[in-house]
């Protein structure tokens, strides 16, 4: 399946690009797309990171299964206030 | 009254719509932009948001801490795009029929969103940026 992933801060800074594209087999979980992300666009971020997912607007588990209807976002270390 | 806008923030209507008479105070936080990191000039900060999911989670931790502090009354509002040094970027303002409780959910509540609200914050120095955290990922 194809997943349209979401960008912010560093990442979008860092692959200059509002959202990437990637392509996973069906049922893939949040880990096995990450593990992908970082083989695809390795200056995403060093391979120690933890990618934090959210989808749907939710912090995701590294074993939620996605669907290509979901609304994927890497969220980098948050920094408001 | 929970919200994310590039306008400049005014604490003052923030915090009047908390207020009742059965509120015996209110507290309110007031982020402000600083000038400097380690030794370098900051010249103005750039805030960005995931912004359905920040104003979701904003409104689970009001939730959630009106629930532990039995209280009912919080409003808060976080500015994004750029925002000048001194400037107001975060106002948290809780009332409560007692001092205390508005206090401690104030602090906590800015805890919260620290740790869990996704929104970020850039500096710009004359020489270079840096989004605030994220230097080791």
């Amino acid at each position: 399946m194809h997943l349209e992933v979401i960008l912010f801060a560093i990442y979008k800074e860092r692959l200059k690009s509002n959202s990437i594209t990637v392509q996973i087999p069906q049922d893939s979980t949040v880990e096995q797309l990450v593990i992908k992300l970082k083989q695809d666009f390795p200056a995403l971020a060093s391979s120690e990171t933890d990618i934090v997912v959210a989808v749907n607007a939710e912090y995701a588990d590294y074993n939620l299964t996605l669907r290509e209807s979901d609304e994927i976002c890497l969220i980098p270390p948050v920094s408001g206030g | 009254m929970i919200e994310i806008t590039h306008n400049v923030l005014n604490p003052e209507l923030i915090t009047k719509t908390t207020m009742k008479d059965t509120n015996g105070g209110v507290v309110t936080f007031l982020g402000t932009t600083r000038d400097t990191f380690e030794d370098k000039q900051v010249i103005h900060l750039e805030y960005e948001a995931y912004e359905s999911m920040a104003l979701q989670k904003l409104n689970e931790i009001a939730e959630q801490t009106k629930q532990k502090y039995k209280i009912e009354d919080i409003a808060i509002a976080h500015r994004i795009g750029i925002v000048g040094i001194g400037e107001i970027s975060l106002v948290v303002a809780v009332a409560s029929p007692h001092r205390l409780e508005a206090f401690q959910a104030c602090n906590e509540l800015v805890d919260l969103l620290k740790d869990i609200v996704p929104i970020w914050k850039k500096e710009i120095y004359s020489d270079g940026s840096r989004w605030v955290g994220s230097e080791h990922i």
